[in-house]
């Protein structure tokens, strides 16, 4: 089944006509995506490859059934894309935009407790379920269908576990990338509650960084909840304190948020943790030939 | 983005917050100046960003406008050492010159905004523990700390107000008068897109008045494109001129102590690549992410910024190609190479989209490189180059 996309996935596009929203929708549709709309203000009835473009999201919902979202807006519209998606009723709502302010974020994660949509990042490549589709632009060779979910607050770090995994024949039912913000809207705990009721996937590999507390509520979580093998890694070990790591949001501040400090509550969590990134894959495939 | 304390109290004096009386000296003889004009005692500060100014000299008490001379003269002519600058220490080119207030109480005040589930919105931190960090609170009194959340949507109310208010032991007309002043503390934080506003000590005088004694403003860097005011008020003496270098072009990079410098794509793998190099059991002489849409042109002038650096006596390249194409990063090092005439020597890895090409393109250059296909072979290949050399 995978988890967030299916085959009743109808994907738009806010910002279809900008560069990289164009290339990437032509990508997601190479990988199966279902993508039925584009939404860029002021250019609604153009077309992007047969597929139409609306000046507005409820147009899209409307006309074409639109109900998920892929946003590549630069960041200073973003918080008005998601917002605008959001107010349309769009379940599913991924944005890429890095860098944007994060009291919009702190409005935008109080608009979706009182909505039904889900928000993915902002500032990650998105998600891929293999066989189903993505959203987003992780580069489409490296995936392949099967078992294993990946979370993580990094992309390339993302990409790097899922080449590993399938270059040792491992599968990944999804993988997603959370986003490197302070604040997102879809959490590691989130992400962990629904790969542990996605029948499809077997273990869960999660990826980490410093900076804030996501990574110990994740712990707390695999603790009392889950039964699924859980495989992390924690990136930033050598970061010094006080230094934004090109992340917005991966910054040891007052002694907090340290990798040392997140090891520790995972391993209390019984996550395996892997201290050399390179194992990532092995360890996994040890993993699932025991169970 | 930081600013100093006098911008800030600039800030808190235009919304109506107290500050003591005072005026900046760029030399030891305005500082002289100014202490004569405010007749009586001065308190001497430097202006730089680094805190604990005070546990290495750089706050003094002149009770004369020669003492305030003396006071500046020595501040401002050497290094100021605090635990947050490092050894080497820092120059202070300003001086603040304030009013001396008669302090019964010391409390301390912030607004971050907290990260924590629970959270996700501004909150404030109080303590009737005021004048030592807020670290250090944490470790001596944490019962003595209160955090209250403000909804973005409500705004601050006035039982937030009281709320603060019991926990710093405040009563009577102090009460009200704290929600006033935390009310616009807050109006400040969001209204310049702050990520941290911090009074300590925000003090209660003899008189019964409250007055910020220090203060600290930063800046969601993400927000300052709807703030050219704030941007304006940036110190580029504060900062590492390759930092700076680096963020012009698009590069996050940040300078460490060891000998091997890095380029990376993406900030979680240019963590990770850092963390490698450690295992493998050398030390990284820099994070740097290039970023995803890197030109050949950025990775050269990453290049150059890395290897500017006098330690670094190995190289390790490490791309994931993914809409990164790995012939525009190798065409960039080719170029790098012949225009700094590169002699360090080099370790590349390129995965992903184009990384044949990419291999390709270095061989059929002069640059000297060795491959490395895994992530932990290409840590030890360069770590192994810097044992050759010593």
């Amino acid at each position: 089944m995978a988890i967030l996309l299916n085959e009743h996935s109808r994907i738009v596009v806010q910002g279809i006509t900008g560069g990289e929203g164009g290339f990437h929708t032509r990508e997601m549709v190479k990988f199966g995506s279902t993508v039925v709309a584009g939404v860029t203000p002021g250019k609604g009835g153009m077309d992007v490859d047969g597929i139409p473009v609306y000046d507005s999201v409820i147009e899209a919902v409307q006309k074409q059934g639109a109900n998920a979202s892929a946003i590549f807006v630069p960041a200073s519209f973003a918080a008005d894309a998601i917002i605008e998606a959001i107010d349309a009723g769009v379940g599913l709502i991924v944005c890429m935009s890095e860098g944007i302010p994060v009291l919009e974020l702190v409005k935008i994660k109080k608009l979706l407790k009182e909505s039904k949509s889900r928000l993915i990042g902002p500032n990650c490549p998105g998600l891929t379920s293999p066989g189903i589709g993505k959203i987003g632009f992780m580069p489409n060779f490296i995936h392949k269908k099967g078992g294993v979910g990946v979370v993580s607050r990094s992309g390339t770090l993302t990409y790097e576990v899922i080449s590993q995994l399938t270059d040792l024949g491992l599968g990944q039912s999804t993988s997603i990338g959370i986003g490197g913000d302070p604040i997102i809207g879809t959490t590691f705990t989130d992400a962990l509650e629904l790969f542990q009721n996605d029948r499809e996937t077997k273990l869960v590999m999660i990826i980490g960084e410093i900076g804030g507390n996501a990574e110990e509520e994740a712990a707390e979580f695999v603790k009392n909840k889950m039964d699924k093998p859980v495989i992390g890694f924690i990136a930033g070990q050598t970061a010094p304190p006080g230094k934004r790591m090109g992340h917005a949001g991966a910054i040891i501040s007052g002694g907090k948020g340290t990798a040392a400090e997140k090891i520790s509550a995972w391993k209390q969590a019984g996550i395996e943790v892997v201290e050399n990134l390179a194992e990532m894959g092995v360890r996994a495939a040890r993993v699932l030939k025991k169970m | 983005m930081k600013i100093h304390e006098y911008q800030a109290k600039y800030i808190f004096k235009e919304y109506g917050i107290p500050v003591p009386v005072g005026e900046l000296a760029k030399t030891p003889e305005e500082a002289k100046g100014i202490a004569e004009k405010q007749g009586g005692r001065v308190v001497v500060k430097a202006q730089v960003h680094a805190g604990g100014r005070g546990k290495g000299g750089g706050i003094k008490i002149a009770g004369t406008p020669e003492q305030a001379l003396e006071a500046a003269k020595e501040i401002m002519g050497k290094k100021l050492v605090t635990p947050q600058t490092g050894s080497d220490g820092i120059s202070v080119r300003t001086v603040l010159v304030e009013e001396v207030l008669d302090i019964e109480r010391e409390l301390y005040v912030g607004i971050v905004i907290d990260r924590a589930s629970e959270f996700e919105q501004p909150v404030f931190v109080a303590s009737k523990s005021g004048g030592m960090e807020i670290e250090e609170i944490a470790r001596k009194s944490p019962e003595s700390i209160v955090k209250v959340g403000i909804h973005p949507f409500s705004g601050f109310k006035g039982f937030h107000g009281r709320r603060i208010a019991a926990a710093l032991g405040l009563e009577g007309k102090m009460v009200s008068e704290l929600s006033r002043f935390l009310d616009t503390l807050y109006r400040i934080f969001m209204d310049k897109d702050a990520s941290l506003v911090e009074i300590n000590p925000l003090v209660v005088t003899k008189d019964g008045k409250l007055c910020a004694l220090d203060a600290k403003i930063n800046f969601d860097d993400d927000a300052l494109y709807r703030h050219p005011e704030i941007k304006d008020l940036k110190d580029i003496n504060e900062e590492s001129p390759l930092e700076v270098e680096a963020s012009r072009a698009g590069i996050n990079y940040i300078k460490l102590s060891g000998d091997i410098g890095c380029m990376v794509n993406g900030a979680g793998l240019a963590m990770a690549t850092m963390d490698l190099i450690k295992l493998a059991g050398g030390e990284p002489a820099n994070f740097m992410d290039v970023g995803g849409g890197a030109t050949p042109e950025r990775v050269e002038k990453g290049f150059k910024i890395f290897t500017s650096d006098k330690n670094v006596k190995a190289i390790l390249v490490n791309i994931f190609g993914g809409i990164l194409r790995c012939d525009r990063v190798a065409t960039g090092i080719v170029e790098a190479a012949k225009n700094i005439k590169l002699t360090i020597p080099m370790v590349v890895r390129l995965q992903g989209t184009n990384s044949e090409e990419g291999r390709k393109i270095l061989k059929n250059s002069n640059v000297k490189f060795e491959v490395a296909e895994g992530l932990f072979e290409a840590a030890q290949k360069v770590v192994a180059l810097t044992r050759n050399m010593n």
